[in-house]
């Protein structure tokens, strides 16, 4: 995600820790940072969260607004993700459109969403062909300090499950919670030396070979993935990794309620 | 500005819709240091404001033929989050943006000994989270507390405010209805210990009486505010202070400003 520039004493730091099976903030190979949500940070939005994981820190939105359903979905609700690096969060962003990092970043999250139907889109239908709520799901990196996947999804999951449909104000009678069927987590791992560790820190994500993310959801099965970076994975380590995201998604969608 | 509109925002006893006096200022809270990638950072709420605001440098300036060879360069840059106002906004600049972060850097080039560092870039990144009236003063506010965060020498602390006239009367620290609907908006940022005028703005109507008036508040009122910044910092250098005695490897940085 950042430019990869580390130095060499730091990438040997990481690896020889790694090959006594050891990490640099001392967690195991398996072992999340703290998980800190907030819900309802943002008054004008209609759903909003700010989620950290260890140091990187999120803030999500969800805006909503009445709308065309595109022409091949008449009778569904519209759902659009968009994730700023802003200069903020990192040395390394750099203000200006959607550079190729946060469009993946955006769209990985999206799909977990999507794919998982956690948004009733078709309740979200006011008119067929006409009429239909449109959710910005605005994320906004404030802090980075690595897997930004895992913190930007929770964001947008937790912000979502806040949301309040505005049916008030814009005359559709009264306001509801948003229709929800079921709460998708993403977890990331990265390979490097052969090693498999999740929820990598900007360190070890600058010196990794390989990065996977899995998205599962309440059933523990699997509704996105992404495999990312220039190395390669064995299918046992995909494997393991997506056995681990099953598992540590279910602890952390206890942590999202 | 929404003129004379029969809009009652202060009651008879001269109390504003939100139950302030009309000299009185909005809730304010102030963190500094609130960010672990940042070299420095502040957190501000004003009201239903909340804003951050993070610096990063003195570093290399980009792009290269921004370089001053004599002095650092300020360049802050205001946004406002899509979700911070009721309307969705889209994301990235606008004209409205570009102009109120030209605005603050140039209050901000004045109080940073910028002669300190040739060459450089000091840039400093101010995100509204949560809009209602007054941001580009809280962003002000936020931003000079966390360019002193940073450790960046600075002539003095920066406060910020904005004062309007509503119903025919000055008042104190726009909200958003009185933004909305009031005659007049004048927000101000100044050098505390020296009384000069750092940013100023103002539209709608004013006499020279409501002027002076309104000035008279708006200065009271950022000194009021400057001492609630210089209190974030002392309770973020009190903690880095016990932080770096128990571990004893972080310097304690100084805080450039008059305690």
């Amino acid at each position: 995600m950042a430019r990869s520039i580390v130095s060499e004493i730091k990438r040997d730091h990481i690896h020889k820790l790694i090959a006594d099976g050891h990490r640099v903030d001392g967690r195991a190979w398996d072992e999340l940072r703290q998980i800190q949500i907030q819900t309802n940070v943002v008054e004008t939005a209609e759903g909003s969260s700010r989620v950290k994981i260890g140091n990187t820190e999120v803030i999500v939105g969800v805006k909503m607004t009445v709308g065309e359903p595109f022409a091949d979905t008449p009778d569904r609700g519209v759902l659009s993700t968009n994730a700023e690096l802003i200069p903020m969060a990192s040395p390394s962003f750099e203000s200006g459109p959607p550079d190729e990092n946060s469009i993946e970043l955006a769209r990985v999250v999206d799909r977990g969403i999507r794919e998982s139907h956690m948004i009733d889109l078709e309740k979200l239908c006011i008119e067929p062909g006409k009429k239909v709520w449109i959710n910005f799901v605005d994320i906004y990196v404030l802090d980075f300090d690595g897997n930004l996947f895992d913190a930007c999804s929770l964001g947008a999951v937790a912000a979502i499950k806040s949301a309040i449909v505005p049916a008030k104000a814009n005359g559709l009678g009264e306001d509801y919670p948003m229709p929800i069927t079921c709460v998708p987590v993403s977890i990331t791992a990265v390979q490097i030396e052969n090693s498999i560790l999740v929820d990598p820190s900007l360190d070890e994500e600058k010196v990794a070979a390989a990065r996977l993310t899995v998205t599962t959801d309440n059933n523990g099965d699997l509704r996105a993935m992404q495999k990312g970076l220039s190395g390669a994975l064995t299918l046992d380590q995909v494997r393991t990794m997506i056995e681990t995201s099953r598992r540590l998604g279910a602890e952390v969608r206890k942590i999202i309620g | 500005m929404g003129g004379n509109s029969d809009m009652k925002l202060i009651d008879e006893n001269g109390i504003r819709i939100d139950g302030r006096k009309v000299d009185e200022l909005r809730p304010i809270k102030i963190e500094a240091g609130v960010l672990k990638s940042a070299d420095g950072s502040a957190y501000v709420e004003i009201g239903k404001n909340k804003v951050l605001a993070a610096v990063y440098g003195p570093r290399e300036c980009h792009p290269r033929h921004m370089q001053n060879p004599a002095k650092a360069i300020v360049q802050c840059k205001y946004n406002m989050i899509s979700f911070s106002v009721s309307d969705r906004k889209r994301p990235g600049p606008d004209r409205r943006s570009v102009e109120i972060s030209k605005l603050i850097s140039e209050a901000m080039e004045y109080v940073v000994f910028t002669e300190n560092y040739p060459r450089t870039s000091i840039d400093v990144y101010i995100e509204v989270l949560q809009a209602n009236a007054g941001t580009r003063c809280a962003g002000l506010t936020a931003a000079a507390v966390a360019l002193a965060d940073a450790g960046i020498p600075m002539r003095d602390m920066v406060p910020a405010v904005a004062v309007g006239k509503v119903n025919d009367q000055v008042v104190l620290d726009l909200n958003k209805e009185e933004d909305n609907y009031g005659q007049a908006d004048l927000p101000i940022a100044m050098i505390p210990r020296t009384g000069e005028i750092l940013l100023m703005q103002m539209d709608g109507h004013l006499t020279q009486a409501e002027f002076d008036k309104g000035m008279e508040m708006g200065v009271k009122a950022c000194m009021e505010i400057y001492e609630l910044q210089k209190d974030a910092l002392r309770r973020r250098y009190a903690i880095a202070n016990a932080e770096s005695d128990e571990e004893s490897k972080d310097e304690p940085q100084q805080i450039n400003e008059e305690a």
